[in-house]
């Protein structure tokens, strides 16, 4: 089942690509709650997106399209556990809480509940492998193709799918249930839920080879995941600072290759930035109270991005704003890459010597990380040490793995002064 | 579902007969407020909880070409050996991590028992 690509134009196919965008993940939480079969729920909806495909062209789409797919798919499950049933197969379920009464099989939508909350909170449970959460959330709540989530993390499709599947696996036998956790776990959850979305967009800005050098479309795919998230838990801090920070980064896709290269910040062409978005994140960043813990990261990291975001050019950059609010998040976090990126902040307001005492000490912590040396070598070139600038250009584009930024270093490193003779 | 839950490390609470006999009785009140937290439950039942003795005590049995052999010590060559188990039926994995967090602060492995129904 594919997601995104429709293969004729017709009325028919585009209500189903629709259909699939915005009902999936519905669909397939209410197939997983009735069933608790993970593994014939997804495969019988899929089952029904490509029976649709098939029909709808000619016969016309339905009046209750998502009742229709769901009873399809309810029908192609039905018919599997008669079948298992006559087999004397026994499939082991999802475990349930024994407080859920798990509703009836039945080839009727009905007026159930959503029960994506629930499916996400799967998906996304630490019992899981951290690399197996993101794509599972995208697989079972997005409906991504197994084949575009081992794009976005830029690994073959047979190590997704065995991945995903066994995960899957997991999942059931050892008894992680499909259930909304109670109140006192939900803001705990929900922190490792934000994580794993965050995970999945960034994935997509990794930069990999060729011409996928990001997947923005797949980002997107997160986004969309973190503002359904905000649409199940409205009240919820973390998701909501998520959902800004997200829309805040994503905004500036279009700016961020050119010709087949990454663009700085600095030299992105801000008229093809996406300003509604980035007044939605920068209204739901100012709406997060001032928190604690994941959340305060997220709010903080949000505010930074809406600083960037919101400056009309470059040079218009509140630079020392940027750099307290990155003080702010260093003691939250103590982590060295944000102190780095504070570095940089305050090498543009305060100078790049200042910047460059910042950085002195991180060399233990970001040993491999060829950023430490590209952000030393820029700011000491702008000091005018022309000496340290290039011993930091030649270790940073001896740590870079990465081609296209690779090829930008050894520029700028080209253009510095020749060294005396 | 069942699940066999041991206490696989030392964790924070350090060997045994390193506590002081206040934090050994501490101890005992947490593993007392666990049992009492799965007998509490209608849903839970607590079927099977022993502590063991340590790793030197332990006696290892390989067989090897059909030939078996016993040595002393326990089988993982580890510094830290499994202080105890239970098995447990709980609904789900969510319940008995909630059930282990009254547990004294070891690292505790939880494994689902194998179906053989």
């Amino acid at each position: 089942m594919t997601s995104k690509s429709v293969p004729s134009p017709t009325w028919a196919d585009r209500a189903l690509a629709e259909i699939h965008r915005t009902d999936w993940g519905r669909l397939l939480s209410l197939l997983v709650a009735r069933t608790r079969r993970l593994d014939l729920a997804e495969d019988a909806l899929g089952e029904a997106f490509v029976r649709a495909g098939e029909r709808w062209p000619t016969a016309g789409v339905p009046t209750n399209p998502a009742g229709w797919l769901y009873t399809t798919a309810s029908r192609v499950v039905i018919g599997h556990l008669r079948s298992e049933a006559i087999h004397g197969r026994k499939a082991p379920l999802l475990a349930a809480r024994g407080d859920w009464v798990q509703p009836p099989v039945t080839d009727d939508i009905g007026e159930l509940e959503d029960e994506r909350l629930a499916l996400i909170l799967l998906c996304c449970h630490p019992a899981l492998h951290l690399s197996s959460r993101s794509a599972l959330a995208l697989r079972l709540v997005i409906g991504t193709t197994t084949g575009d989530i081992a794009r976005l993390f830029v690994v073959p499709k047979s190590t997704m799918a065995a991945r995903i599947t066994r995960a899957k696996k997991k999942i059931v036998a050892a008894g992680v249930p499909l259930a909304a956790p109670i109140d006192h776990e939900l803001r705990t959850r929900l922190d490792d839920v934000c994580r794993t979305i965050y995970l999945a967009f960034t994935a997509g800005y990794a930069p990999a080879g060729g011409p996928d050098l990001l997947r923005t479309d797949l980002a997107g795919e997160a986004v969309e995941l973190a503002a359904i998230l905000r649409r199940l838990v409205a009240d919820a801090s973390q998701v909501r600072a998520l959902h800004g920070l997200l829309l805040l980064q994503h905004a500036r896709r279009d700016a961020r290759v050119r010709d087949g290269r990454l663009v700085t910040l600095a030299r992105q062409d801000r008229s093809r930035w996406h300003h509604d978005e980035i007044r939605s994140g920068t209204e739901l960043i100012s709406r997060v109270p001032v928190g604690t813990g994941y959340t305060e990261e997220l709010r903080l990291q949000g505010l930074i991005a809406a600083e960037h975001a919101n400056a009309p050019a470059a040079s218009d950059t509140r630079w020392s704003t940027i750099a307290s609010l990155y003080t702010r998040l260093e003691s939250l976090t103590g982590s060295p890459v944000v102190r780095l990126n504070r570095a940089v902040a305050v090498g543009e307001a305060q100078g790049p010597e200042m910047g460059l005492d910042l950085i002195d000490g991180l060399d233990d912590a970001l040993a491999r990380n060829h950023r430490l040396h590209a952000v030393r070598a820029d700011l000491a070139r702008r000091a005018g040490n022309v000496a340290l600038a290039r011993s930091s250009y030649q270790a940073a584009i001896g740590l870079c793995a990465n081609e296209t930024e690779k090829r930008y270093l050894a520029r700028r490193l080209s253009t510095l002064d020749p060294p005396d003779p | 579902m069942k699940y066999f839950v041991f206490l696989a490390g030392d964790g924070d609470m350090g060997p045994w007969d390193q506590l002081s006999p206040e934090a050994q009785e501490a101890a005992f009140a947490e593993f007392g407020a666990f049992d009492d937290a799965c007998n509490e439950r209608v849903d839970v039942e607590l079927l099977v909880g022993e502590a063991l003795l340590d790793g030197s005590t332990a006696t290892t049995m390989r067989t090897r070409g059909g030939e078996p052999t016993v040595t002393d010590g326990p089988f993982a060559e580890a510094t830290e050996q499994i202080g105890g188990f239970y098995v447990v039926e709980a609904p789900d994995l969510d319940t008995m991590i909630d059930l282990c967090r009254f547990l004294p602060a070891y690292d505790i492995e939880i494994r689902p028992v194998a179906d053989m129904g």
